[in-house]
């Protein structure tokens, strides 16, 4: 399974595009985090070529827009992997081992959480809590949540081999 | 009419393979050329056995579970549309003891109908509140909500129907209400168990308290982590809308009240009501000081309520039955039902809706029925990653928000995380730290500076450097904290850190082998 949002992320950067999805939510109160959700769906991240475009449609400053992109965790500034495992390491899931599940994943991928493998292949993140904690550990995988999860079965997921 | 299979489309029983299920059902009916309706309800709660799937039969309902997409077929062979034996036949799921012994009142619905149907949300009692509302003045609805003694379920257990009072009293032209559904505690499920089981529950229970307050317009602030959530959310207030249960002409009583969705975009501290507030309004999610309240100068500047998901949900019962009758429930200042969220290594982990005062033994032994892993129990934190550690030895304390606080625990949003034999309490911690480090807004120095020194100085603890000074360090830092910090974060992160020190103190001394050994 493909992630939807991978095929955009290798295209140029496309300014009208932008201006489209920020000019689409610029109506709702507090308009800039439903843009930037928007943005990330639609481009698979946020861009700093971007973030003046949305100032601008929401005649705000570029240090504001700046500001509430890098405050929240979901508004990635590169494009993720063609698949994205966010693995929760809360206490429900560590009461259950996720540390060692994340532990044999990064050795099975080559990479630390947070970091995307060199093929591009796959995006290892953390998240804490998908509110699955009676079926701990675990993650979302391209967007849909699994529990009981190994590192095995994790891995897998998105096409690769943690035994 | 055609039977009716019910199977969940709650997202931890997604989790474990439910749209299989369904699927697998769909193509076994077509195969077989049967006539049945597959509905997609909310989970009971009992996640051990999801997917659980359920059959009308005119005997009752007949529950199976947990099964797996390459059961169905067997399911089909024997027969169990019409309710027959099976490996996987719970029989009446009613009257399991996990639910037979509890008291749902918020939870009455969840699971049992179609979270999208108004029609079966009003036959199972739904809008009876709202509708008693619609007759009633602001002032009698506060009032109402102040007698059930309700409070706020989020965590900080204020009253309610002060709240709303504070905000019925000023003036203003627009007010606003407000759900925190930013569930981030770890542990927690039940505002999420709401929003994908029973949405139009949320939307009566917010839409009431706008009559109350007079307040037409309202948000709800769903974290990113719940997709499922937020969509079931979306579809619910679409239909509430198309039927009148939201918009200009409440239930034809020419009375407005509107809400929209609003999604998080991955901050705990969002779930900090001023935080939440500053999110909503398209920044960054820094906490403001209070003063201002929030019910004076709260969402774009005006007079809002703010409640977490459970507070809301808890309010048509409230409406529909009387304060009194929901005051009826519980202990000492705690009046009411606790949706308790068991979860972590425990078998039998699940929502467990009862009056206050259980005990942590019988919530984790009796309805959890031990560890998953089969070794003993060592800890349960309760109240989420700010929460206490709690040794087995506490565990006759009843679950209520004094006899918590008294020990130095907090019940707050009612998640327990249960931990076997094999847990160090110097990692978790460590780990109470890291966590404030990557969460802390940044606004306040003992946060900021605090989080980041204390899981260097546990670490140094760990290792076995000087511990008996880092230790007094730790202390003295985590004191700073509790007294320094603007919000919850910081000021709480203590709590976990030092149940942690006070009840296995042994984790903190043994802590060099621990490291030898790995």
């Amino acid at each position: 399974m493909l992630d939807k949002r991978s095929g955009a992320a290798g295209h140029g950067f496309d300014e009208a595009a932008v201006r489209a999805v920020a000019d689409e939510h610029k109506h709702l109160d507090g308009a800039l985090l439903p843009i930037l959700h928007a943005v990330v769906e639609r481009f698979g991240y946020v861009d700093e070529r971007a973030i003046p475009v949305v100032a601008d449609v929401l005649n705000l400053s570029r240090a504001d827009v700046h500001g509430v992109v890098s405050f929240y965790h979901d508004f990635r500034r590169e494009p993720a992997g063609r698949h994205v495992i966010k693995i929760c390491r809360a206490e429900a899931c560590q009461s259950m081992g996720s540390d060692r599940v994340v532990e044999q994943l990064e050795k099975a991928l080559g990479i630390a959480c947070g970091e995307t493998t060199p093929d591009g292949h796959v995006t290892l993140e953390a998240v804490y809590c998908l509110g699955n904690c009676a079926l701990s550990p675990s993650a979302l995988i391209d967007g849909k949540l699994y529990g009981r999860l190994d590192a095995e079965r994790t891995a897998s997921l998105v096409g690769r081999d943690a035994r | 009419m055609t039977t009716r299979i019910f199977i969940p489309c709650d997202a931890s029983a997604l989790s474990v393979g439910a749209d299989e299920v369904a699927a697998a059902v769909r193509g076994e009916l077509a195969a077989r050329k049967l006539d049945a309706t597959i509905v997609r309800n909310g989970s009971r709660g009992l996640f051990w056995l999801e997917p659980l799937v359920e059959v009308e039969t005119p005997a009752g309902r007949v529950a199976y579970g947990p099964v797996a997409a390459s059961e169905v077929a067997s399911l089909f062979d024997a027969n169990f549309l019409a309710g027959a034996e099976h490996p996987r036949r719970l029989g009446d799921i009613a009257k399991h003891p996990y639910l037979a012994s509890q008291q749902r009142l918020t939870f009455a619905r969840c699971g049992i109908t179609d979270p999208l149907s108004i029609a079966e949300y009003e036959a199972h009692g739904g809008l009876k509140g709202l509708r008693r509302a619609l007759d009633m003045a602001p002032a009698a609805i506060v009032e109402e909500v102040t007698q059930s003694g309700l409070r706020g379920r989020g965590g900080a257990g204020f009253p309610t129907g002060i709240k709303w009072k504070t905000v019925l009293g000023v003036q203003a032209p627009q007010k606003y209400i407000v759900c925190n559904a930013d569930e981030g505690d770890s542990g927690t499920f039940a505002d999420r168990m709401i929003m994908e089981g029973d949405p139009f529950l949320l939307i009566e229970g917010m839409a009431i308290a706008g009559l109350a307050v007079g307040a037409t317009k309202g948000f709800v602030y769903i974290r990113s982590e719940y997709p499922h959530a937020f969509a079931q959310m979306n579809r619910a207030i679409a239909i509430a809308r198309e039927t009148g249960l939201l918009g200009a002409d409440l239930l034809g009583s020419g009375k407005s009240f509107d809400m929209e969705t609003r999604l998080g975009a991955g901050a705990y501290i969002c779930g900090e009501e001023t935080s939440l507030l500053e999110s909503l309004e398209g920044k960054r999610g820094q906490i403001r000081f209070k003063p201002p309240l929030p019910a004076i100068e709260g969402l774009f500047g005006q007079p809002t309520v703010i409640n977490n998901l459970i507070t809301f949900a808890s309010v048509p019962t409230i409406m529909a039955e009387g304060g009194k009758f929901y005051a009826e429930f519980g202990m000492g200042r705690s009046r009411g039902t606790m949706p308790i969220q068991l979860a972590g290594n425990v078998r039998q982990g699940g929502l467990i809706e009862r009056a206050f005062g259980l005990t942590l033994r019988e919530i984790v032994e009796e309805f959890g029925g031990g560890t998953a892993s089969g070794r003993p129990v060592r800890a349960v934190q309760v109240g989420g990653p700010l929460g206490s550690y709690w040794p087995t030895g506490l565990f006759d304390v009843p679950f209520d928000y004094e006899a918590f606080a008294q020990r130095g625990g907090m019940v707050g949003h009612g998640g327990v995380v249960v931990f076997d034999d094999t847990v160090d309490l110097a990692r978790q911690a460590r780990f109470a730290f890291e966590f404030c480090a990557i969460e802390s807004c940044g606004k306040c120095t003992p946060c900021r500076i605090g989080a980041v020194r204390g899981k260097e100085t546990v670490e140094k603890i760990i290792a076995g450097t000087a511990p008996a000074e880092n230790m007094e360090l730790v202390r003295d830092l985590c004191e700073v904290m509790r007294d320094g910090s603007l919000c919850a974060l910081g000021g709480l992160t203590p709590m976990p850190v030092m149940s942690a020190i006070e009840h296995f103190p042994e984790d903190f001394v043994r802590a060099p082998r621990h490291a030898a050994a790995e």
